[in-house]
């Protein structure tokens, strides 16, 4: 194709478009150590001339970013957890075992795969209310336990697994749930680590539900403390929204390094299925 | 080539068939019956609370006048039938949101399909060192949070202390007010979801270009076909597939676009950036229920035409 002798124009365009991608991110972490004065500076500075550790430890001791991060924390965990169990559950059962009225329920996942959150969320912040649990943690994550994709993908990797492994089981006398848990689970680590990790994010991400239903201090999350924070009177707070939209990236930014390689694959798949 | 993605679509098919026809029903049939139903209840019990039924709800709430007055009793409300949809469409403002929604999609969508199949080209030409690197740091932005990033855009776009506008002077350039402008506002907000999302189509373009045979570029070259042609008639057509499922995905998280204005502009300046989502959101915490759900069931029925549109004239075409 493309000769070795043309390939350097190549490696200065992905250069240049490389350095423009990356550089909202490190304006971002080196403004989080800048003081508002010089954010506002004309020209702007690039590197911080005074670094200074001042804006976040004002996000964590005069605003509650400590509370903000572990609503993020445990709402994400939990929700995760939830989807890992139950739609691995509902994935092997659906890929594995026959029962009446499995292609009903697989049909009705199906349907509900590409409903947007957006149609939803009036009848469910209704319903929330009802159950007494607007501003409450678990009205943040109930909701979410379980997902039509997560089944969708448990379920498209449960049909790549043998048959026998199950029946030989059976034939040792392991009981379903043992089967389950003991035999396939192991087996499905590549899919649960994919599903984990979009999970989590997707979590550590959301929006909408949150700003609906999270109404005080004591359960906002992370973005939607950040929004609010950034939209209201202390719009002009240039150095405290550059730490607290770091605080929001930077943690999912080392998961997501650490785990990439896996990530990236679990995507591709996701997508060619 | 059709021959190539016919057969792979078609495996895991087979070997259910295979596998149903090959194995006789074991004897423990109705265990697995009892089992299969046991490891889906959970599911089935917080998938019928939290989504199936609010789904049937917001149809339920589109036609009635229910307020957050209501909020005890939400079967307490006059019926009203399409009157919600009725106002819906005779509101200047839901109209203007429903403009600037059509601009975002129309613009955004290909402009982020552009970028990410030119990178994903970019990066399947064979090119050896850091394509690792390159291909991590496009991705990077997908995963972070667009109300993080919205707030580092509003300082890269400031008009006097951003980023943006002290580069262009460089080059002698006076750039706008961007956020602050009814022109600029919206391709801002575009330019800043492209740059958050194209690296999830780039990933699946570079795992859909896998299937696309070397050969059959080798073959076309000797032909005599320059890159243009060799990707117009090799390259799109086993990417057709791939193509389809990028521009669904794409375009329904685009037609949802509610951050970048919640977080950027406010909808400002003068509604020029309010979105649909948004205008809904706007309508429900002022407490008009009804109304917001029938907002939200007209932005469902628009997601549902555009994929089935997308699904008419961008799947595979019988040859």
């Amino acid at each position: 194709m493309i000769g070795t002798r043309s390939r350097w124009w190549l490696y200065v365009l992905l250069t240049v478009a490389l350095v423009l991608v990356i550089t909202p991110f490190a304006w971002m972490v080196l403004g989080s150590f800048k003081t508002n004065a010089e954010l506002r500076q004309i020209p702007p500075t690039w590197w911080p001339q005074n670094p200074t550790l001042d804006n976040f430890t004002q996000l964590f001791s005069r605003l509650s970013f400590g509370t903000y991060f572990s609503n993020s924390t445990i709402v994400a965990v939990v929700v995760t957890a939830g989807n890992l169990l139950f739609c691995s559950m509902v994935g092997y059962a659906l890929g594995m075992l026959r029962f009446r009225g499995r292609r009903l329920i697989f049909a009705l996942i199906l349907g509900t795969l590409m409903i947007p959150g957006v149609v939803t969320f009036v009848p469910l912040f209704v319903l929330v209310a009802n159950l007494g649990l607007v501003d409450t943690l678990p009205g943040l994550f109930l909701p979410f336990l379980v997902a039509p994709f997560g089944v969708f993908l448990m379920r498209q990797f449960v049909l790549g697994l043998p048959r026998d492994l199950v029946e030989a089981a059976r034939i040792d006398g392991a009981g379903e749930f043992r089967i389950f848990f003991q035999v396939i689970l192991p087996l499905l680590t590549p899919a649960l680590a994919t599903l984990g990790i979009l999970t989590f994010l997707g979590s550590w991400n959301n929006f909408l539900w949150p700003l609906v239903v999270a109404q005080s201090n004591d359960t906002y999350t992370l973005p939607v403390a950040l929004a609010l924070y950034s939209t209201g009177q202390n719009e002009q707070q240039y150095g405290l929204l550059m730490a607290g939209a770091t605080i929001v990236v930077l943690p999912v930014l080392v998961v997501f390094l650490i785990f990439q390689r896996r990530f990236i694959q679990g995507i591709a798949t996701t997508g060619i299925k | 080539m059709s021959a190539v993605t016919g057969t792979r679509r078609s495996a895991p098919q087979s070997t259910r068939a295979a596998r149903k026809a090959g194995s006789s029903r074991p004897p423990g049939a109705r265990r697995e019956e009892r089992a299969g139903w046991l490891l889906t209840l959970p599911f089935l019990l917080l998938f019928g609370v939290f989504t199936a039924w609010p789904v049937i709800q917001s149809v339920f709430f589109s036609v009635t006048d229910i307020t957050n007055r209501d909020l005890r009793t939400p079967f307490q409300v006059n019926f009203v039938a399409f009157e919600q949809y009725a106002k819906a469409f005779g509101d200047p403002v839901f109209r203007q949101a429903a403009l600037n929604t059509a601009y975002f999609v129309l613009v955004g969508v290909p402009l982020t399909m552009t970028i990410a199949l030119a990178a994903a080209i970019a990066l399947n030409t064979g090119i050896t060192r850091f394509r690792a690197v390159y291909r991590l740091g496009f991705y990077t932005p997908v995963i972070t949070s667009i109300v993080a990033v919205a707030v580092v855009w509003r300082f890269l776009l400031h008009p006097d202390s951003g980023l943006v506008n002290t580069v262009l002077a460089w080059v002698g350039i006076d750039g706008p007010n961007w956020l602050g402008s009814t022109t600029w506002a919206m391709p801002s907000l575009i330019a800043m979801a492209t740059w958050r999302n194209f690296g999830t189509a780039m990933i699946i373009f570079l795992a859909g270009l896998q299937a696309v045979p070397q050969q059959l570029h080798e073959a076309a070259a000797i032909d005599g076909a320059n890159a243009w042609q060799r990707f117009r008639n090799v390259t799109v057509p086993v990417l057709r597939p791939t193509i389809l499922f990028v521009s669904v995905t794409t375009a329904i998280g685009y037609l949802q676009f509610f951050e970048e204005p919640f977080v950027m502009t406010q909808g400002g300046p003068l509604n020029s950036t309010i979105s649909a989502s948004m205008y809904t959101y706007q309508q429900f915490s002022f407490g008009n229920y009804g109304y917001a759900a029938a907002l939200s069931y007209l932005i469902f029925l628009v997601i549902a035409i555009v994929t089935a549109l997308q699904f008419r004239f961008l799947s595979e075409k019988e040859d």
